[in-house]
């Protein structure tokens, strides 16, 4: 048990070769401003990585680069051999919004979305799809329309519908970010409970500290931007499912909180706050 | 029993008062219908009695117009004329703009090239080709049909082309990450997320259409409610006009609820609101 005091600060250092998802020296940017600069980051196969950072500091631009969205103008994204070009059905993408669902479609129809076009028989989507139904506890509900669900349930089955598609990656970008508190636990519950039956590669951006804690082998902290970077990363070595009262966890969060409030601090200096003032 | 039987009649009570509810809404909103047509009878029938015949025909009138000319056919073969015009060229319109439009709406370079004609021949009203059409695809059925097909194409071309920007980001990358290859995406995502779009310009489309059809058949028609109206001028026939525009307004109306009636049925799981 003593071990799980134990929190690891490890470096963000990229290794070379391998499965997993290697990004050298990744940098993004838009019409003159720098949102991303220079991150060097391995991530394991089969490891479920949270990166963690205050708002606006690029986590989702950085998760939209492992996607195949947004071209970074510096560096590169490799996932297992190759290098990232564009979307890929080997990288699952869930969306914050569920605006991402295609509402003409029934839960069954969406989930069954990515064997469909890979041209999967129609009796083997069927079998898929009841599946990965049965995995978010959406069954009863194949037969409804998105509209008809609320947002939790959408985003079961905006992760049932990735997870349908085999992918080697799962991308989630602060997926119960619009949720209701009581609602985020329960999923994030949840997806800790798929993950360990699930093993996938899971990358997750997110802002809350203890949804990352609860989901993540590690946790990276980005700086805030521009040009933002890995700050530190920690390897969270707490049995799961994770205990909130747990010393490990503890110590864990008040880490991440320090890591975090000095990024936002920054950021806001950089505004303009009067941020020490205030504190002092 | 007592207890239990006076608790399911207060069920029933309160089961049966929403509905009560509900028919007094739909009755009060008959009535108030029925008075602003009322009104509307009204006042037609008083400027037409101070105008005299010669410049106004009456409601009754206007009646006894149309059941003279639908005992001797013309009403209803200028009706049939008229609607399989609207409808032919309406039909090319809307099957020939959406596609366009969704193409437009994807591909910058399309969208590019047509943008300029789009934008110029949109402001030209149809009645400005009415010659052109004529001496280009004769005095037929043709000339017309092209006529109506004009007034409609813009209109769906530019309102699917709104549609397809409208899609949101996520719900196309979502499709390229599960594997779509640009034509899936074209079919299976950004068809059926326009729908409500489309359906919106071929309703607007329709509304053209029947402002263009009088237009389209100034000129070589025998048949059809435009080519009456303009014949009654011959004739003078002040009823015959009045006859005219109240089957034109009506015919309109019928169309566009149709229009309605069938999206509400068969798009409703697109997200077609009417």
């Amino acid at each position: 048990m003593v071990s799980n005091l134990d929190v690891v600060r490890t470096d963000g250092v990229a290794q070379t070769g391998g499965p997993g998802i290697t990004l050298r020296d990744v940098g993004i940017g838009f019409a003159g401003y720098q949102a991303v600069g220079g991150i060097d980051l391995y991530i394991e196969d089969g490891e479920f990585l949270c990166l963690i950072g205050p708002s606006g500091c690029g986590k989702s631009t950085l998760l939209m680069a492992l996607a195949g969205f947004v071209a970074p103008n510096q560096g590169s994204v490799r996932l297992g051999g190759g290098e990232v070009t564009g979307p890929d059905p080997d990288c699952g993408v869930v969306f914050q919004s569920t605006e991402a669902l295609f509402d003409w479609l029934t839960v069954r129809q969406n989930v069954a979305f990515g064997p469909r076009m890979r041209g999967v028989p129609r009796a083997r989507q069927r079998e898929i799809v009841d599946e990965y139904l049965g995995l978010v506890g959406l069954r009863h509900a194949a037969d409804r329309y998105p509209g008809q669900l609320s947002g939790g349930m959408r985003q079961r089955v905006q992760i049932a519908r990735v997870l349908a598609n085999q992918p080697r990656v799962v991308l989630m970008d602060e997926p119960f970010g619009a949720l209701d508190a009581q609602t985020r636990e329960v999923m994030q519950r949840e997806l800790d409970r798929i993950w360990r039956t699930h093993r996938s590669t899971v990358v997750f951006v997110t802002h809350d500290i203890d949804e990352a804690i609860l989901l993540a082998d590690r946790v990276a902290v980005m700086t805030a931007g521009p040009a933002a970077r890995i700050k530190a990363s920690y390897r969270v070595d707490l049995p799961r499912p994770r205990q909130e009262s747990s010393a490990g966890y503890v110590e864990l969060r008040r880490r991440l909180r320090a890591d975090i409030g000095e990024e936002v601090r920054a950021s806001l200096r950089a505004q303009g706050a009067d941020v020490d003032g205030a504190a002092a | 029993m007592t207890a239990v039987a006076g608790d399911a009649a207060r069920r029933t009570d309160t089961r049966i008062r929403p509905r009560a509810k509900a028919a007094a809404r739909g009755l009060r909103a008959t009535a108030l219908t029925l008075l602003t047509l009322a009104i509307g009878v009204g006042v037609w029938e008083l400027v037409a009695w101070w105008y005299g015949p010669a410049l106004a025909a009456s409601p009754a009138e206007t009646v006894r117009a149309g059941i003279e000319l639908a005992k001797d056919g013309t009403l209803g073969a200028a009706v049939l004329a008229s609607t399989g015009r609207i409808l032919l060229g309406w039909g090319l319109g809307v099957v020939v703009g959406a596609p366009v439009g969704i193409l437009m709406g994807r591909v910058t370079a399309i969208r590019r090239l047509l943008d300029p004609y789009i934008e110029f021949f949109r402001f030209i009203p149809p009645i400005a080709f009415v010659t052109l059409a004529i001496v280009w695809f004769g005095i037929g059925e043709t000339s017309k049909i092209v006529l109506i097909f004009y007034t409609s194409v813009f209109i769906v071309t530019i309102n699917t082309i709104a549609g397809v920007l409208a899609i949101d980001e996520s719900k196309l990358r979502a499709a390229a990450s599960l594997g779509a290859n640009r034509r899936q995406v074209l079919h299976a995502i950004v068809l059926p997320a326009t729908v409500p779009h489309i359906v919106t310009g071929a309703r607007l489309a329709m509304g053209n259409s029947f402002l263009t059809i009088v237009s389209a058949e100034i000129v070589a028609a025998d048949t059809g409610i435009g080519a009456l109206i303009w014949q009654s001028r011959n004739y003078g026939r002040v009823d015959w006009i009045f006859l005219g525009i109240i089957v034109l307004g009506l015919l309109g109306f019928t169309c566009d609820r149709l229009i309605r009636i069938v999206a509400a049925r068969l798009l409703r799981r697109y997200g077609v609101k009417v």
